[in-house]
């Protein structure tokens, strides 16, 4: 009898060791390196193209210095990339749940989800094809006769953003879909009986009550964006050199591997500055 | 669509100056057009890429902006060995990268699948200290930009086989070791997260009930627990193996030589040329996408048509 009553003190050790495996594996393949990261980081690049003594902060002075300009457009690029997901993506998620039959919100979601899980090489590889000199859109506007000489498209900014924004618009789909799955369109009804038009309505009722879906959304886009590698690197060319194109190069052997390092913490730290909005505004009532 | 939202808002009009009637009325044609042309646009704008690119690889033509009629040959040359002529590519080559890939995903979808499981599993049941710290530190690999964790696992792995090289003499070199390793560490998170949610939605009086009736821990987890769970870990499996077999930046980072994994391999590919062989590999990427999907689709909706029992 008493061997099948549980003292607390044995599901607490079972716990324990039920969690011991997954803990073991993170703090030692994810948590260590990136304290390694942060120690490399006040350190400086020797002969062999490793690391060496004295700690110091010139590589932080570098990457506020020299290389602020890239910090500055990839902390750019990645705040439009989630602007411009936003405004397609609300609209987007509002039709997908105001499809009346069941068969219809699925198909709506199902037509969001599955470029979600194809091969983001593959989708960023779609748009090499459509922007390149003698790709469809080129070609086309020729054709036309809007332009004469093929535009630049490939290798630019505008590409970055174009790819991301592709990319990364069904993660500010699904959160919101999610928000609005759960809201009660009554209020909406309740808000206009009361006087307040569709605008009032929306501003005021509607997006306060799905803002946790939004900044989910939002940190979703965000946080990927500004560490993008593979689409400014198929996308980019030089115009469109990223932060974490930067930190790809000092890893090579010509590089500096504490300037990369300390481009990956400065990197984290508005990471965590981005989660710390969401903490704060992020969470559902 | 927009009819339910404004029904009621006449009433509200009566009372008001006609001048804000007429505003309130343009508002609403603006909002309806842009309601129903965003979403469409966007439509557009996820599947006319993904579309072109399947149309491509059937064009009788190099030209990536005119048809030139249907054909299979990009296909067969996928298989045949050579693509227009560059020596690069092999089919050999790309069906060891397949190879590799599998291997990478298989092995590492398990372990994170056994491992994110019982973390969940301890998470949801067990008294823990610190269950906050624990819950944070997994969504941490999520959210942590990949570049980061790529780079900070190669120092780390850099680090480690200098180590072992000044105390042993073995020259160790990444592999297969280190890239499974690497993906565990996204994968656990995942796993965990979709494990998580469907245990909150699961009673745990079922796992008392069959306490009580004699069972032990074991048996009560065998027969009560894991038949419950189970779809949610294998959505969370299934999640975990796409991660793993689309995943470039980590593996880049982690990777020897003869570990080339699939994605690194089209990589390398479409980072130099634009061929239609490279479309029509896209293309049976993406065939193989949606199997994934539909699979994971199909075996979601028997889970809602199968409710848990509250």
């Amino acid at each position: 009898m008493a061997a099948r009553v549980t003292s607390p003190e044995s599901s607490r050790t079972s716990g324990i060791l039920l969690a011991l495996p997954a803990l073991l594996w993170l703090g030692l393949f994810f948590l260590l390196p990136l304290l390694i990261v942060l120690v490399f980081s006040f350190l400086t690049r020797s002969q062999g193209g490793q690391v060496a003594l004295p700690f110091t902060f010139a590589q932080y002075e570098r990457v506020f210095d020299t290389f602020w300009v890239v910090m500055q457009r990839s902390i750019n690029v990645a705040f439009v990339t989630t602007i411009i997901c936003l405004i397609a993506g609300y609209p987007l998620a509002y039709f997908i749940v105001r499809r009346r039959s069941s068969f219809g919100k699925q198909f709506a979601l199902f037509l969001v989800i599955l470029p979600f899980w194809t091969n983001f090489l593959v989708r960023t590889y779609a748009w090499r094809v459509l922007l390149g000199r003698e790709g469809l859109i080129n070609s086309s506007l020729m054709g036309a006769g809007i332009i004469t000489e093929p535009l630049e498209l490939l290798n630019t900014e505008f590409a970055v953003m174009l790819g991301l924004v592709y990319g990364f618009l069904p993660f500010m789909v699904l959160p919101i879909y999610a928000s609005l799955s759960r809201f009660d369109f009554r209020f909406i009804e309740a808000a206009q009986d009361l006087g307040a038009n569709d605008w009032t309505a929306f501003w005021r009722v509607m997006l306060p009550i799905t803002l946790p879906g939004v900044v989910a959304g939002c940190m979703l886009v965000f946080i990927p964006a500004i560490g993008t590698f593979v689409t400014s690197d198929l996308l980019g060319g030089t115009q469109g050199l990223m932060i974490g194109n930067l930190i790809h190069a000092q890893y090579s052997r010509s590089g500096n591997l504490p300037l990369g390092a300390a481009l990956s913490v400065v990197m984290m730290l508005v990471v965590m500055a981005a989660l710390f909005i969401y903490a704060r505004f992020g969470r559902e009532k | 669509m927009g009819n339910q939202v404004i029904s009621r808002t006449t009433i509200g009009g009566t009372v008001e100056p006609q001048q804000a009637i007429r505003g309130g009325l343009v508002l609403r044609s603006v909002g309806k057009v842009a309601l129903t042309a965003t979403p469409l646009f966007a439509y557009f704008f996820l599947w006319a890429p993904i579309l072109l690119l399947v149309l491509f690889s059937f064009n009788d033509s190099r030209s990536v902006s005119s048809w030139g009629g249907f054909t299979l040959r990009w296909y067969e040359n996928i298989f045949a060995g050579t693509m227009g002529g560059e020596a690069r590519f092999a089919t050999s080559l790309m069906l060891n990268a397949l190879g590799n890939t599998l291997l990478v995903a298989l092995v590492s979808t398990l372990i994170a699948t056994v491992i994110g499981t019982m973390v969940a599993l301890s998470l949801a049941r067990a008294p823990l200290p610190g269950k906050k710290l624990i819950d944070s530190l997994l969504y941490l690999p999520v959210v942590i930009p990949e570049i980061t964790q790529g780079v900070s696992l190669a120092i780390f792995f850099g680090l480690v086989f200098s180590f072992i090289e000044s105390q042993t003499g073995v020259r160790a070199t990444p592999g297969f070791g280190s890239i499974i390793i690497g993906h565990v560490v996204f994968n656990i998170s995942y796993v965990a997260i979709v494990v998580a949610a469907r245990l909150a939605n699961m009673n745990p009086r079922l796992e008392e009930a069959a306490r009580d009736l004699g069972a032990n821990r074991f048996q009560t987890f065998l027969r009560i627990t894991l038949p419950l769970i189970l779809p949610g870990v294998i959505s969370g499996a299934l999640l975990a193996l796409t991660l793993s077999m689309d995943d470039l930046v980590v593996t880049f980072f982690n990777a020897g030589v003869g570990t080339t994994t699939l994605p690194m391999f089209v990589h390398g590919l479409i980072k130099t040329s634009v061929t239609p062989e490279v479309n029509a590999l896209s293309t049976l990427m993406l065939l193989f996408s949606t199997l994934i999907v539909g699979l994971s689709l199909i075996l979601q909706n028997r889970n809602t048509d199968r409710p848990i029992a509250r």
